[in-house]
């Protein structure tokens, strides 16, 4: 799995945060999303997923 | 079908006017003929207050895709914008905005909000519920547990976040309460809505003099910077304040109706130490009751296609998050209250770039209450007859005017 964001599309709400605190983090200056871990291990990839389908903004996708 | 009709099949003069009141002896569900409307069509027109027939659109798909499209709008000052009420017609800072200046405001803002600022607020989140238990326990007995923690709770949490004296909270209460009361003037809101502005106004001036670690004063370095002036500072307090406040304390009160009302999952939450379970408490207490429910507004700016219906640029839009939370197509046995459930999709925060800023806080206060209040206060019961609680059906948000309670 390989995790893709788009910061311009994100608004900082943290939902993916909440569903997956290994993979993603936000930005201290204005809450915007930062990939920790662009290719998670197997045993995170039901978190990520979760991630995907709660942004509310669709600026996480997978490949 | 001709095409006079909308898809459900109204003709002009059949369609259905909305709101739409709640069934009697079901306060917690949707509107019955709401989830009529769900049933027949995905995309179908409603009436409005004021005779303008926006579409409505019933299904949690269609709504999270009409809430992320770009070409549709939160613009409340858009002449065709689908207003909940007469008046004000204005925007409360960026809620009614559309990017890139609605992003570059609530980015200013956006860091006291993220999941682990939120988190350090724990412990005082905690004493906040604390002590206003032990008040409401020391006071007389039964009590309106609206009045006596509901409100309370929320309010102080608030004012820590901007700083504000707890001695003026009830300056801020009786006025946030008026506008966003529906029976209130367009008059009564106005002034309700400049007195508040000018105390926070105030306020972000001291803030500007004399800096300190909250948030106020962050905006402050922004006014200095030249990226913000101290009306849309001021603008911004007066959003959090009126966004984070009645609703929450609407959740807390709702929720506890609710719960007082299921025995079972109540018992659950009471006496269950997994913190996973409150948590997954509050998303399904949020889906479940989705207190917004005059539904978010938005307004086409392009010619579009919702769900295969066109939709013309200049249409506005109605998106009624609460039957898109009981939609089965979302949530299996969408009536069941269930609070082991996964409901984390849920639209009661909204979707799309507006979605509600303050929900890991408001997620916090309800996590916390919902471990706190039912283990210290076990023996909590209803203290008049369920049928006499009075809801809120006249509100901008759902909840309870009062709840009288006993233990
Ligand atoms: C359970 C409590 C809450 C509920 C149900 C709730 C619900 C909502 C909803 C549905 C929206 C979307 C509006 C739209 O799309 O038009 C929203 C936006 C917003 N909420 Fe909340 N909210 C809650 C608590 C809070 C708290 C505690 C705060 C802050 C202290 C807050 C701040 C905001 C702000 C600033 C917005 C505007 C976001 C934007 O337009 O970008 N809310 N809220
Ligand atoms: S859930 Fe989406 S919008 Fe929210 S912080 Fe994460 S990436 Fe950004």
């Amino acid at each position: 799995m390989k995790v893709f964001v788009d910061e311009d599309k994100c608004c900082g709400a943290g939902s993916c945060v909440l569903s997956a605190p290994e993979v993603f983090d936000q930005r201290d200056d204005d809450g915007v999303v930062v990939l920790l871990d662009a290719e998670p291990a197997e045993h995170l990839h039901a978190a990520v997923r979760e991630a995907v389908q709660v942004c509310p903004a669709a600026a996480i996708t997978l490949a | 079908m001709t095409s006079t009709m909308d898809p459900a099949g109204h003709s002009p003069a059949e369609v259905p006017e909305y709101p739409m009141p709640r069934a009697e002896g079901c306060p917690f569900d949707p509107p019955p003929a709401l989830r009529e409307l769900q049933e027949q069509a995905r995309v179908t027109r409603v009436k409005l207050w004021d005779g303008t027939t926006p579409w409505l659109v019933t299904r949690h798909a269609d709504q999270r895709a009409v809430l992320t499209d770009r070409r549709v709008s939160a613009d409340m000052t858009h002449p065709t914008y689908p207003r909940q009420a007469a008046g004000g017609g204005g925007t409360l800072s960026f809620i009614g905005m559309d990017d890139p200046e609605h992003a570059r405001l609530r980015r200013m803002v956006g860091p006291a909000f993220m999941v682990k600022r939120v988190e350090e607020m724990r412990p005082m989140v905690q004493a906040i519920v604390d002590d206003a238990i032990d008040a409401m326990l020391a006071g007389p007995n039964p009590t309106d547990l609206v009045e006596a923690f509901a409100l309370p709770v929320p309010s102080l949490v608030i004012c820590k976040l901007l700083d504000v004296p707890y001695g003026d909270h009830d300056f801020f209460q009786a006025n946030s309460r008026t506008m966003i009361n529906r029976n209130s003037t367009p008059d009564e809101r106005t002034s309700a809505s400049a007195r508040l502005a000018e105390y926070l106004g105030a306020l972000v001036a001291r803030k500007l003099e004399k800096p300190g670690d909250d948030l106020l004063s962050r905006l402050g370095e922004k006014i200095k910077a030249g990226d913000l002036t101290v009306r849309q500072a001021t603008e911004m307090a007066v959003l959090l304040l009126i966004a984070g406040h009645e609703t929450t304390a609407n959740m807390i009160a709702l929720s506890t109706a609710l719960l007082l009302r299921n025995p079972d999952q109540l018992a659950m939450l009471r006496e269950s130490d997994d913190p996973a379970l409150a948590r997954s408490a509050v998303e399904e207490m949020l889906r479940y009751l989705n207190i917004t429910h005059g539904g978010r507004r938005r307004v086409a700016l392009e010619d579009l296609e919702v769900a295969g219906c066109p939709v013309k640029a200049g249409e506005g839009l109605v998106i009624p998050n609460d039957i898109a939370n009981r939609d089965p197509e979302a949530f299996p046995d969408p009536d069941r209250l269930d609070i082991t459930r996964s409901a984390r999709h849920h639209v009661a925060f909204g979707f799309g770039v507006h979605q509600c800023l303050g929900q890991p806080l408001a997620r916090l206060e309800l996590e916390i209450v919902y471990r706190s209040l039912y283990r210290r206060v076990p023996n909590l019961a209803l203290a008049t007859d369920f049928e006499k609680v009075p809801f809120k059906h006249d509100g901008f948000v759902y909840g309870v005017y009062e709840l009288p309670v006993s233990w």
